[in-house]
């Protein structure tokens, strides 16, 4: 069983929202980020897939094992970091421990300590001394504590500085080491993560946009830029999005190579970063 | 070993780990049977995707400059004596025409260009 994680025609409808029969897997070894804007369905999806929300169609497959089935040995063998994190406010984090530590067959004690301490965390402070980021910091160590096999971060990096969003990567990165792990994280800042994620599955409205590799996006996908006599390019037909201003434009396209060969020199050809892919997608061609 | 990624060039990122991995087994600072990390390793190092090492090592391997030993990890294979010779001349070459090409253009011709690398080459060896 190479999947840790399959998502197969999932869908859930709301009155104002739905999710439409959406698809993707995890592999063993991989880090797969999450993105699209907010209230494209992120949190939804994470939800079915914590079996927090009822879906209404669909398949959602852990560890090769049915979500719902199986959700008690499922959710022994994942970490979870919820975006925000329920606590009991007047626990210390030694108390919240030992509360939490049970439900897991795996829990190791020794492993806890020890991110508690890469972390700065005292285990006598009580949770709502806590920072939002030093919060998160706690849950982390939790999910980190039992031996996960998957871990699922729902937006991990919000109220997290600069240097603890570092340290972030570097202890995913570790996770992945040994190849039998995997990493499925959520996020609307894709500034950081998208560093060393493997796969980038884009949500928008409830559907999914891509999910491939990060490299086969940033080697395909390309930001054109050029003078308003241009547009007329028919190549330009094909952007996913495009934005007009008063001395140019800038479009969004899937393959900048077949560009490039169309075009005889007139356009900037950038590679763009996954927020402006975002921006691109969910602006569309309305400028 | 030393890897640097730049994030502002337009070369994929494999190919920049190709790229200097290749320079440094043509300059013998990396020799047949030395081992290279492991791509997670690499992947965690230089915090990028792991699927881009795993992509700049199949294409040293194909290429012939790595092996790959399942569950061993891989190791910088046998070069061909020629063949990096002659690599390493083409890599001296093509720095050579960049130079006569930049040189050209200013106007410089072959005597001035003889003159200028017989002056620069004392330099270098006097240092």
């Amino acid at each position: 069983m190479n999947n840790l994680l399959e998502v197969k025609n999932l869908s859930k409808k709301y009155q104002e929202f739905s999710l439409q029969e959406i698809s993707f897997t995890l592999k063993k070894g991989y880090i797969m980020g999450f993105i699209g804007p907010n209230g494209a369905g992120k949190s939804t999806t994470i939800k079915l897939i914590m079996n927090l929300l009822k879906r209404d169609g669909g398949e959602i497959r852990v560890f090769g094992l049915d979500n719902i089935r199986a959700e008690r040995e499922i959710k022994d063998r994942i970490g979870f970091v919820y975006e925000e994190p329920y606590f009991y406010e007047e626990l210390t984090v030694l108390e919240m421990k030992k509360v939490i530590a049970p439900f897991y067959s795996k829990w190791d004690d020794q492993i806890f300590d020890q991110y508690l301490k890469r972390f700065g965390l005292s285990v006598k402070k009580k949770i709502k001394e806590l920072s939002k980021g030093m919060k998160m910091k706690v849950w982390l160590a939790i999910a980190l504590s039992h031996q996960a096999e998957l871990l699922i971060l729902d937006e991990p990096t919000s109220g997290l500085d600069p240097v603890v969003r570092r340290e972030l990567l570097d202890i995913l990165a570790d996770v992945i080491q040994d190849e039998e792990k995997g990493v499925f994280f959520s996020t609307h800042i894709t500034t950081d993560l998208d560093k060393i994620a493997d796969y980038i599955t884009f949500i928008n409205n409830g559907e999914i946009i891509f999910s491939t590799t990060k490299d086969y996006i940033m080697d395909n996908y390309g930001l054109v830029k050029g003078k308003k006599a241009g547009l007329d390019n028919t190549l330009l037909k094909e952007a996913v999005g495009l934005r007009e201003n008063k001395f140019g434009f800038e479009a969004l396209v899937k393959d900048r190579n077949r560009f490039w060969k169309g075009s005889k020199g007139e356009f900037i050809i950038e590679k763009p970063t996954l927020e402006e892919i975002i921006l691109y997608y969910t602006r569309g061609k309305q400028g | 070993m030393d890897i640097i990624i730049a994030n502002s060039s337009d070369d994929p990122i494999y190919q920049q780990i190709t790229a200097q991995i290749k320079n440094l087994i043509f300059k013998g600072e990396l020799i047949e049977g030395d081992s290279l990390p492991s791509i997670r390793n690499l992947a965690r190092e230089l915090q990028i995707s792991v699927i881009t090492t795993k992509k700049a090592y199949e294409v040293l391997e194909a290429e012939g400059y790595i092996e790959t030993v399942p569950g061993k990890g891989s190791y910088i294979a046998a070069q061909n004596k020629n063949l990096l010779q002659e690599k390493r001349l083409k890599i001296v070459e093509e720095k050579f025409i960049e130079g006569i090409i930049a040189a050209r253009a200013v106007g410089f011709n072959l005597e001035e260009i003889e003159a200028m690398i017989k002056m620069l080459y004392q330099e270098v060896a006097n240092e």
